[in-house]
């Protein structure tokens, strides 16, 4: 089948082609292979272990939740918006918290955006009209390998025409692979992203005499060379990852580089955009902000949402035991959360509903498998730059969906509310 | 079946202005007189306000423009409205969630709104977020005036080209008609700058903005869709505005239609500013009032401002960056490849500032002075304010009692430099149910709403209001009775009762199909070759109505 | 040795991430990387064991030279492809933000003779 959509990152490639059938598939690259190879499953659901069918699962998860003073329904960034929405209506109705994968990836850059706005685009600005690529404390060849070829360093837009009319610039602590695409490389140390960002504000707008000789461990002629380089560009992208947002900072980091941004807008055009990781992390966001109001870390214990990053994140939430019971759904905390957060999961009554197991299946109490979003289960999805794709449905399967399940277990829901 | 009894009738469209019963059925208003009584639900409605759900024409309720603007503002989403239980949470101040956009329409008799700006690109989120929205039904206008392919055409004046594109993206993207933002101003956004007067040209296509807005009206009238084009003017918020939002009217001249305009202005206050600057900035209604009033093709709607809390959001890039570096607000900007730009920045309007409070004024001179038939309510919600203050201009706008007392906390500047305290028009109930009803309902080509003749959708609600003893001077009970109606019913399920919602049901997208009037053959190479610049294929460009809610499929041709 | 942590995505982690509980998965994220001086200077060869220890806990990794060139990881610094092995040793605290610092970590390393453990043992 052609114009297959890849469900493994933000990138979302839409342009692939996977024969169902046989499993082959072309023009991905090796997370996207990975992703559509044929993989040891869930193979039914369990309780406690114990095989049961998919109505008795169900059942089961629903009371768990419906009986629990606060559950939290964590996960939600590798499946459809079909899915999501339940999962928030389902953290309505239980009175639970909801939480997806971007408060352990990119949720600093949404509280930076609830600061300072974000000046963004649609991925085809970048290969369209992009002359000046800067990718800061982020990894494309390693987390969206098709990105640099699809939309940033070497794609070809009606008036960027390729590689030859842009440059592009890598900024990390370390030289990555990403850095040998790069027509510059500039090294920082570790932590000072901010104080870079604030330097360059300060030449764009000629305190020169405010910026030490070295910033950052980047020599103030260098910064000065990049400033002008920005400034002569006509359309600029700078595209960053999690090397600015999980530091000492976090927030802060991006609200500074937010503020360059906005200042670049005043000499010429620039856009910034972040590399978010799942295929749907952003859909797990805008799915909740409109149906609750907010994106993640949201607490509906009385009976409406209130959002509180420092309370009702999945992590916050379980270092602080204020929740007796959790749903996981297409993702895996116990594999990715610190230690101390995991040893709470642990204690606690857990209902996973993912295709494949993984770290978290090991301690839940209900397993429910489902089909893959993107393989055998459509949807929408939105890509990094929020632009909704459709995820097909490309291989038949005798799974429930995420959606079917998470249906299912919210009638279930209101059906013991209602008793 | 509901039959709404003795109530007082007010249906500008079928002459009605008296007491009569309703009767609905199979979701319908019915003619049938031989009725029995113990099969309907009975709404006694003596001495109570019987009228035609009304119909919101221009709020940014859906799309990525207005959720970037919930994620950004947490502080809006503070205010509960309502708590989880038999229906869903509703929270939201001036932004609000998807349910509580539904439940706030009809608790004020408001059964149908159209989101007026999706960019293509992200229209497939568009329909998700209307398919959140409980009860109402909707529609949605794709933007079409920064648009790559549509320059393209008008450079080589293929206006049979040009509609064949608007009927296909309209198939594509399930929209209604044709929104046009800042026509040639956001692609030069695009390069830093803007468009400032209808003869300037876009970068690198060499049209200018008047063939932009010319070439798309006489597109949009050659495919004779449901709706003329709508347009958010070039200069929006700029003082001495009102001068290009002439020019851009004046084009419409000589091109006709009999059934409804040529050319929708939408929220005129924003481009009605007189002046040279901020400081001498005024009312520049005047020439705008006359050139509507004398002309046959054109509508208008208000954009009035309410004091307090808005979010503005436009497709309009340079406009929110201006007003970005202008407010030092916080500001999201989306620019989308090929097609258009989007701009998010909140604001307070405030009495006191001599600015905010000539823009007031600048509506209700708007909504006194232009004839009812062409003129409609709105606040371009978000942007103006929220909608759910409707009721309060329009009980402005019946009362000059009211507006006075308004006028008091609004900056003194207003005496000098809007006409409205020399107004002393007050509108009578049937102005407001045709600025609410049968106006939107005409100027969207929307047969079966507006009105209650036999066959209409039953939408319908009673509002404590007695026509036989109105009194303008008694606003507070005015203002009350129309937020918070006796009744609504949406499509013959009655939605509110006593100003709580009742039922919970969902309404239909409805959504234009001219591909009967087009062949879409002859853009196909322009189609072709601008596909290589999307990022996304062109298999996968579009909506299918398999994938929405409940579609409604209206077919022109 | 005193070493700033940084924890990230690798190309092959990325690609096993739904086969979390095979062998394959383990070898991909249980392993630090160090620069080549760093490397030298503890007396490392590929296959030996380091204790990384922080203020948030401590784990044993196989230790791994850079692979690119002598700027792939500066001196000073190691590299935990993210999962559970970095899990271990990364700051819980969220500042407020509600996410944990993941990057950035101050720690001290060691060579140790000590085994990596499996993954089930780190559930335990
Ligand atoms: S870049 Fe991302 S979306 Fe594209 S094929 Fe690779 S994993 Fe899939
Ligand atoms: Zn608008």
């Amino acid at each position: 089948m052609e114009n297959v959509t890849c469900t493994f990152c933000g990138a979302v490639c839409d342009d692939l082609y996977f024969d169902g059938d046989e499993f082959r598939t072309k023009d991905f690259c090796p997370l996207g292979e990975a992703k559509f190879s044929r993989k040891k499953r869930i193979e039914y659901p369990t309780i406690d272990g114990k095989k049961v069918s998919y109505e008795e699962a169900v059942e089961r998860a629903a009371e768990i939740l419906h009986n629990s003073k606060r559950p939290l329904l964590f996960g939600w960034s590798s499946t459809v918006n079909e899915a999501i929405r339940l999962g928030v209506i389902l953290a309505e109705k239980v009175r639970g918290i909801y939480d997806q994968c971007a408060s352990v990836c990119h949720a600093p850059s949404v509280l930076a955006m609830i600061e300072e706005g974000i000046a963004s685009g649609s991925l085809g600005q970048i290969k369209n009209r992009t002359d000046l690529a800067i990718f800061w404390g982020c990894n494309p060849v390693e987390a969206h390998p098709r990105h640099p070829t699809r939309y940033s360093v070497m794609a070809r837009g009606l008036l960027t025409k390729g590689r030859a009319d842009r440059k592009v610039v890598v900024v990390d602590v370390r030289k990555t692979v990403s850095a040998l695409m790069a027509s510059h490389f500039i090294q920082v140390k570790p932590g000072t992203d901010y104080l870079v960002f604030s330097a360059m504000r300060a030449l764009m707008e000629g305190y020169e005499d405010a910026v030490p000789e070295e910033v950052g461990g980047v020599r103030k002629e260098k910064l000065i060379e990049f400033v002008e380089m920005i400034k002569s560009a006509k359309y600029i992208t700078i595209l960053f990852g999690l090397g600015i947002a999980h530091t000492r900072g976090h927030d802060r980091n991006v609200e500074n580089v937010i503020k360059l941004v906005q200042l670049i807008n005043r000499y010429t055009r620039c856009i910034l955009q972040p590399m978010r990781g799942h295929f749907n992390v952003v859909g797990a966001g805008e799915v909740a902000a409109w149906e609750c109001g907010f994106e993640w870390a949201v607490d509906f214990s009385r009976g409406y949402p209130r959002f509180a990053p420092s309370e009702f994140t999945g992590v916050e939430a379980l270092l602080r035991k204020d929740c007796d019971a959790a749903l996981i759904v297409a993702s895996d905390p116990a594999a990715h959360f610190p230690r101390a957060a995991v040893e709470q999961l642990k204690r606690i009554p857990v209902i996973q509903i993912d295709p494949f197991p993984n770290m978290t299946t090991l301690l839940s109490k209900v397993v429910i498998p489902c089909a893959i979003s993107g393989i055998e289960a459509e949807g929408t999805a939105y890509r990094m730059d929020g632009v909704p794709i459709r995820v097909k449905k490309v291989v038949e399967s005798e799974y429930w969906s995420d959606e079917e399940i998470l249906e299912k277990m919210l009638e279930k829901v209101l059906k013991l509310r209602e008793d | 079946m509901i039959l709404v009894k003795n109530g007082h009738v007010i249906d500008p469209v079928n002459g009605i202005n008296e007491e009569m019963d309703l009767f609905i059925k199979n979701g319908r208003i019915s003619s049938e007189f031989k009725i029995n009584e113990k099969e309907c639900e009975v709404i006694d409605a003596k001495g109570k306000l019987v009228v035609a759900g009304a119909i919101d024409i221009h709020a940014h309720i859906a799309a990525r423009k207005i959720n970037s603007g919930r994620a950004m503002r947490p502080e809006e989403f503070r205010r509960v409205r309502q708590k989880t239980g038999k229906f869903r949470a509703a929270v939201g101040r001036t932004l609000l969630t998807a349910p509580a956009i539904g439940y706030e329409y009809v608790k004020m008799g408001y059964t149908t709104a159209i989101e007026p700006a999706t960019p293509s690109l992200y229209t497939l989120h568009t329909h998700e977020e209307l398919d959140s929205i409980p009860i109402i039904d909707k529609a949605a206008l794709p933007l079409f005036g920064n648009w790559h392919l549509v320059f393209k055409f008008i450079a080589e004046n293929d206006i049979e080209k040009l509609a064949s594109f608007i009927s296909w993206v309209l198939e594509k993207m399930k929209g209604y008609g044709v929104k046009v933002v800042n026509p040639g101003g956001v692609e030069a956004w695009m390069y830093g700058s803007n468009a400032h007067s209808i003869d300037d040209l876009v970068p690198y296509y060499d049209v200018s903005v008047r063939d932009i807005i010319t070439g798309l009206i006489k597109a949009n009238e050659m495919l004779d869709l449901p709706h003329s084009i709508h347009i958010h003017c070039n200069n929006l918020g700029e003082p001495g505005n009102y001068e290009t939002t002439v020019d851009t009217m004046k084009l419409a001249n000589g091109i006709r239609n009999n059934r409804r305009q040529v050319l929708h202005v939408t929220h005129v206050q924003f481009n009605a500013f007189s002046g040279s600057g901020w400081k001498d900035m005024g009312s520049g209604t005047e020439e705008i009032i006359k050139l509507v009033n004398k002309s046959d093709n054109i509508t208008i709607d208000m954009g009035q401002v309410i004091f307090g809390h808005a979010t503005t959001m436009t497709a309009d890039g340079p406009f929110q960056f201006d007003l970005h570096k202008l407010l030092k607000n916080k500001w999201i900007n989306l620019d989308v490849e090929l097609e258009t730009g989007t701009g998010v920045v909140p604001l307070i309007y405030r009495p006191s500032s001599p600015v905010h409070s000539v823009m007031w004024a600048i509506a209700l001179e708007l909504g006194l002075l232009v004839n009812p038939d062409k003129n409609v309510i709105s606040t371009d919600y978000p942007n103006g304010g929220p909608f759910d203050r409707y009721p309060y201009i329009m009980t402005l706008l019946l009362s000059r009692k009211y507006r006075e007392k308004e006028m008091e906390r609004a900056h003194k500047y207003l005496q000098r430099a809007a006409n409205l305290p020399s107004i002393d028009i007050e509108r009578t109930l049937e102005d407001i149910v045709k600025m609410t009803r049968s106006s939107p309902a005409r100027i969207l080509g929307m047969h079966n709403k507006g009105h209650l003749g036999e066959g209409a959708d039953a939408d319908v609600v009673v509002y404590d209001i007695n026509p036989a003893e109105f009194n303008p001077d008694k606003y507070r009970e005015i203002e009350k009775a129309l937020s918070s109606a006796l009744f609504t019913i949406k499509g013959g399920t009655v939605v509110v009762k006593n100003g709580k919602i009742a039922g919970d049901i969902w309404g239909r997208t409805m959504w234009v199909d001219a591909t009967l009037r087009t062949t879409a053959e002859i853009i196909e190479p322009d189609l072709e070759e601008y596909f290589n610049y999307y990022t996304v294929n062109r298999e996968n460009y579009g909506v299918e109505e398999r994938w929405m809610r409940r579609a409604e499929r209206i077919e022109v041709g | 040795m005193n070493v700033i942590i940084i924890t990230g995505r690798t190309t092959e982690q990325g690609t096993l991430v739904e086969d979390k509980l095979t062998h394959d998965y383990f070898k991909s994220v249980n392993y630090c990387e160090l620069n080549k001086e760093d490397f030298a200077r503890m007396g490392l060869k590929e296959g030996d064991r380091v204790r990384v220890k922080t203020d948030y806990g401590e784990v044993v990794l196989f230790a791994r030279k850079n692979v690119i060139d002598e700027t792939h990881i500066p001196e000073g610094m190691i590299f935990i492809p993210m999962g559970p092995y970095a899990n271990q040793v990364i700051n819980p605290g969220t500042d407020g933000t509600g996410t944990p610092q993941y990057k950035g970590v101050k720690g001290i390393i060691e060579k140790t003779d000590e085994n990596v453990i499996g993954i089930p043992e780190i559930l335990r």
